[in-house]
């Protein structure tokens, strides 16, 4: 009797969490803009028509995952996948501690969060894809120009400790996707595909084919200092970091 | 006859050149730099780091070692001036810096760590690194991660370092800047006290003294109008009880820096001169010397002997930054007077070359924010720092005035008679005679251009410092007198 109530109680609890509103995916439909960085000779890149997930993953939702992965959990994962760093917010490997199950995951390597999407038949967005979605504001599908939409962005910056609070609390954009900013930072597939050396100022090299980035010569929009720091936040990562401003949400080219 | 002459005279070009020969010679010798890339290390050793205005023990005459810096990037809010919140980017939780000390030879290995909560990654050039990036491209970290990189320090001199992340000027302006000394071998000469000045610009949405959490504004930093040109990351961080200190027959040596982002600086301190100047922190020694130019992204290592008592005030000398933006700060000297240096005021009353017109201040048009309403304490705390620096030059920190010269406010029947003159000299200026306490002054007195709030709180600030009879000035007063 006191087994199957805890099973029953367990049930409950997750129903909320997998099949919720969180792993909501809303349409993006196929368009072209120029990023910052990658477009070379600043054509515009084409995005094709694809899903996204209306928030980041939250706490809950990995930890559901782990629970059917174990191998992905805390003391299980493999150094290669990720660093001493993974979830190390967590208290164990099935226990997320303090944290709010409703805020997004963080911690969390590229590895395990393309592992993650996959294994809900999802991906991980490309960058181009991430960056397309996360320049409309409320009502514009580009509101980069928008004074007052770049002053939100960086207003992030200067708040400490957001990845504390629960997903869909900022605002809801053109696409109706929540959090691409003010919440956490998020993986892309390609996150490195741009390559910021550590030295951004000398990054203008011609023989970099795959790695067109630079920090100013190259950009499309040097005012745009906002989006500088995302690819340079990109740049400083390798696959297997993890840290706490840092999650995910996962894409899909058809309709789940 | 002739012919002996000739053969002096080649004689002596024989002997003229020889000796020319042996002075080039003996001069490659001495600028022949030490080959300090060779210098082998003895040992290991932890760098002692500190915060401005401290600076680590000397190095004296140890051997080169190998140098292990740990220093920690931190995103923090901090405060640039009363009322006046920031959030800087800092390398050891201070702006500058932590300072680092080294000699020539050292091998230092740079642990950089990225603190977790931190939002951006980092990295630092040295520019005592001789290396691509100044270190910079093998030290790009991202939060909650340490980057390990290590070099040799072959130059002696004081150099600065700065994070390099992209938007470059965007990391500098934030105060992700600091000096790493670069000791020449036995040290530099002993002085009595060292001290770590170093200047910024800051560039804020507010203009300055906007209350609240200001964020950075790149639209005036590509324009190169900063709101705050400062020593050692704010306002106020070498005056109001952080001056620096020392006694009269002291010498003092300070290193100082400028991070920029875009202004260079002109150094200089009122009322002394620079003995000595390493100039742009480099080998070569400049004596007597006023004021020393220091360009974004240098340095200058300046001493000098202390010999009379006093407050000595350390400025930019482009000197509207000074007295309008914050680049000020105080050398406080005690110690016996010395009559023979300086005699103190021996002459009484005013020449007016150009007479006694009353200067004005342009008035700049900027958008009005509604005044909040103060407690007084809240009036005389921003008041202070209003006075800290706008009046105090003149009328001195205790309001005590400059006999003969400027008028006190302390216990001050003038300023306590009339509260609506008062603030008429504030806002209008005045010139010509004035008596105060029983005192006649003839000076000129600028109309000064702040704000309604900005005079009642330094007003009231006035009214209830030094024995003043504790009037209550509301903006509101101020405005009927404009």
């Amino acid at each position: 009797m006191r087994k199957s109530i805890l099973i029953i109680i367990l049930f409950l609890a997750q129903i909320p969490s997998i099949n919720g509103q969180e792993s909501r995916m809303v349409p993006i439909k196929e368009g072209t803009f120029v990023p910052l960085y990658g477009a070379t000779a600043k054509k515009p890149v084409n995005v094709r028509s694809f899903y996204i997930d209306v928030y980041p993953i939250t706490n809950s939702e990995y930890l559901s995952f782990i629970k059917k992965n174990p191998s992905f959990s805390k003391s299980k994962i493999k150094g290669i996948f990720a660093d001493k760093s993974y979830l190390s917010y967590w208290k164990s490997d099935f226990d997320f501690g303090n944290a709010n199950p409703k805020s997004p995951v963080a911690n969390v390597s590229w590895f395990a969060a393309k592992k993650y999407c996959e294994c809900q038949g999802k991906r991980l967005p490309t960058m181009d894809e991430w960056e397309y979605v996360a320049m409309a504001d409320e009502k514009k599908i580009d509101a980069r120009t928008k004074a007052e939409f770049n002053k939100y962005i960086l207003s992030w910056y200067e708040k400490s400790k957001t990845y504390e609070n629960p997903i869909g609390k900022t605002f809801q954009n053109y696409w109706g996707v929540y959090d691409m900013h003010g919440l956490v930072w998020e993986w892309t597939a390609d996150f490195n595909s741009i390559f910021l050396s550590g030295e951004s100022r000398k990054d203008k090299s011609q023989d970099k084919n795959l790695f067109c980035g630079a920090a100013s010569v190259n950009a499309t929009d040097l005012m745009d200092y906002a989006a500088f720091m995302r690819y340079a936040f990109r740049g400083s990562l390798k696959a297997q970091y993890s840290t706490r401003n840092l999650g995910f949400r996962c894409a899909s080219t058809t309709k789940l | 006859m002739k012919k002996k002459y000739k053969i002096s005279s080649q004689i002596r070009i024989f002997f003229f050149t020889i000796c020319t020969i042996m002075i080039v010679s003996s001069c490659k010798k001495e600028t022949t730099p030490s080959d300090y890339t060779k210098i082998i290390t003895d040992g290991q050793m932890e760098a002692e780091l500190t915060a401005p205005p401290k600076v680590p023990k000397p190095i004296g005459n140890r051997s080169a070692m190998k140098l292990k810096v740990n220093m920690e990037i931190k995103e923090q809010e901090g405060i640039m001036t009363d009322g006046v919140k920031y959030t800087y980017w800092t390398f050891g939780g201070s702006v500058p810096g932590s300072f680092i000390r080294t000699r020539v030879g050292d091998e230092v290995e740079f642990h950089l760590k990225n603190h977790p909560d931190n939002k951006l990654p980092h990295n630092i050039d040295l520019h005592a690194v001789t290396g691509p990036g100044g270190g910079a491209s093998s030290s790009l970290v991202a939060p909650g991660h340490e980057k390990v990189f290590s070099f040799k320090v072959i130059n002696p001199g004081l150099y600065v370092y700065h994070c390099a992340t992209a938007p470059v000027g965007m990391h500098i302006a934030n105060g992700m800047y600091g000096l790493i000394l670069v000791e020449p071998e036995g040290g530099l000469p002993p002085v009595d006290k060292e001290y770590y000045v170093m200047q910024g610009d800051f560039y804020t949405q507010g203009e300055y003294g906007a209350k609240g959490l200001q964020p950075f504004d790149m639209n005036k930093a590509v324009k190169e109008t900063p709101d705050y040109v400062v020593f050692n990351g704010k306002v106020g961080s070498l005056t109001n009880g952080n001056e620096l200190t020392a006694k009269v027959g002291e010498t003092v040596r300070l290193f100082v820096g400028n991070g920029g982002p875009n202004l260079v600086s002109s150094f200089h301190v009122i009322g002394e001169i620079f003995d000595n100047v390493h100039v742009e922190g480099g080998a070569l020694i400049n004596k007597n010397v006023q004021t020393t130019l220091i360009p974004a992204g240098g340095s200058a290592i300046v001493d000098f002997k202390v010999e009379t008592p006093g407050n000595f005030i350390i400025v930019d000398h482009s000197i509207f930054r000074a007295f309008n933006k914050g680049a000020l700060g105080i050398l406080k000297v005690e110690g016996n007077e010395n009559k023979k240096i300086y005699s103190g005021t021996i002459q009484e009353g005013i020449y007016l070359p150009e007479g006694g017109t009353i200067q004005n201040m342009p008035v700049v048009k900027t958008a009005k924010t509604a005044i909040p309403k103060r407690t007084i304490a809240e009036k005389i705390k921003i008041g202070k720092e209003i006075f800290g620096t706008t009046c105090f030059a003149c009328h001195q920190s205790e309001g005590q005035g400059i006999p003969h010269a400027f008028p006190p406010l302390a216990k001050s029947d003038y300023l306590n008679a009339d509260s609506k003159r008062a603030i008429k000299t504030i806002l209008h200026g005045l010139s010509g005679e004035v008596t105060v306490n029983g005192e006649k002054f003839n000076s000129i007195m600028p109309a000064q251009n702040l704000s309604d709030d900005e005079i009642a709180n330094v007003m009231t600030y006035i009214y209830n410092s030094w024995g003043n009879n504790k009037t209550e000035v509301t903006p509101e007063m101020v405005k009927s007198q404009r």
